[in-house]
């Protein structure tokens, strides 16, 4: 990141938008929340409103949107993994219903 | 002897040393934290019958408010320092430790009200929550405050709301109500042994928590004697902050999946 002042006064602008657009978003998760949506919509709405908040939080804030290959490669194998221990908690609830698991 | 890349970049990964090892120490966290989110996803798919809405709305939201707004003065405090605005450096990340004191109060507020709160499960499988009055306990009954009857739970097929079996209606909730100790399968405060929820929920909480004490000391030692190092080698104190942020905004993250998930799912 560039450590020009015009830049990074560029940047405290961007700060400052992104800090309202999570505060508004916050607002909103409590609204959606309050509506008989039924557990599934909750679920959707909710965590894609979280998701859409995190990754503000860590594109700006945390300056992965410009940042090294390094950082980059780390954290896809911490996500895969994390991916993959979620499958493993959701697979067990779908052999529990009596579904078939997929077959690789 | 000087410790090289504390302040310029490898060659190799474009990191300065500092930077690779918080990135390396999140991933670790990631994993820490999944790991936990994956135990509730686990646990909540499995369950019959999942509280919902059992928190108080009110002091979640606000510690998220709190935290989003710690973000944002962490980050300005960063610029300060780069921008070379040392009076700007110490408001913003003051600021910042002021939030994490307010996170914290609000949390032990909250967990203060959850030790004090009950439930009583009855033979008949009814549940009873509310506040115990201690005073008037004899050796037969127990007398207890009851909720206003909101609390409800997800059943598992997600279609409806449905209530552990029956909950006691109450018309005045000031009213204490007696319950006969023979008749209790089950009492306990909102702690975790009181069902799977609250299990999770201090788990994951009270671990953030811990994150958010651990954060807020180092970011106070740099707001106070660790700041003389912004008149030495200013570079390298810009970096010490940007690192100590990238942890702060972590911790920021992780509690915007913990509020609705405990709080509003």
């Amino acid at each position: 990141m560039t450590d020009d002042i015009e830049h990074l006064k560029k940047h405290v602008k961007l700060y400052w938008m992104v800090g309202g657009a999570l505060f508004v978003l916050t607002l909103v998760t409590v609204g959606v929340a309050l509506i008989p949506f039924g557990v599934v919509g909750h679920m959707v709405v909710g965590l894609s409103i979280a998701a859409l908040k995190a990754g503000m939080v860590a594109a700006i804030f945390m300056h992965l949107n410009s940042e090294k290959k390094f950082v980059y490669i780390t954290l896809g194998l911490a996500a895969f993994l994390f991916v993959a221990l979620l499958g493993l908690s959701i697979f067990a609830w779908w052999e529990e219903l009596g579904h078939a698991l997929p077959t690789w | 002897m000087e410790i090289p890349f504390t302040v310029k970049e490898r060659p190799d990964t474009g990191l300065y040393n500092a930077k690779v090892g918080i990135w390396l120490f999140l991933a670790s966290e990631i994993m820490l934290f999944g790991g936990l989110f994956s135990s509730y996803v686990f646990l909540r798919l499995g369950s019959d019958n999942w509280p919902h809405m059992v928190l108080n709305i009110a002091p979640g939201l606000i510690n998220t408010f709190v935290l989003i707004f710690s973000s944002i003065s962490m980050v300005m405090g960063w610029v300060s320092v780069k921008m070379n605005d040392f009076r700007g450096f110490r408001i913003w990340i003051g600021l910042t430790v002021l939030c994490s004191l307010v996170f914290c109060g609000v949390k032990a507020y909250e967990y203060y009200g959850k030790f004090h709160h009950y439930g009583i499960i009855l033979k008949d499988g009814t549940e009873i929550t509310g506040h115990l009055v201690e005073e008037k306990e004899t050796e037969t009954s127990y007398f207890i405050v009851p909720d206003a009857p909101k609390r409800s739970a997800h059943a598992k097929d997600g279609k409806e709301e449905a209530p552990r079996k029956e909950t006691v209606a109450v018309h005045d909730n000031h009213t204490p109500l007696e319950v006969a100790k023979d008749q209790v399968q089950f009492m306990s405060n909102f702690t975790p042994r009181y069902n799977t929820f609250f299990a999770i929920y201090f788990t994951l909480t009270g671990l953030h928590a811990l994150h958010v004490i651990g954060g807020a000391l180092v970011i106070a030692y740099f707001w106070l004697p660790g700041s003389k190092m912004y008149f030495t080698d200013r570079a390298r104190f810009a970096n010490r902050l940007e690192v100590v942020g990238l942890f702060w905004h972590f911790v920021d993250l992780v509690w915007i999946f913990l509020f609705p998930v405990l709080y509003l799912l």
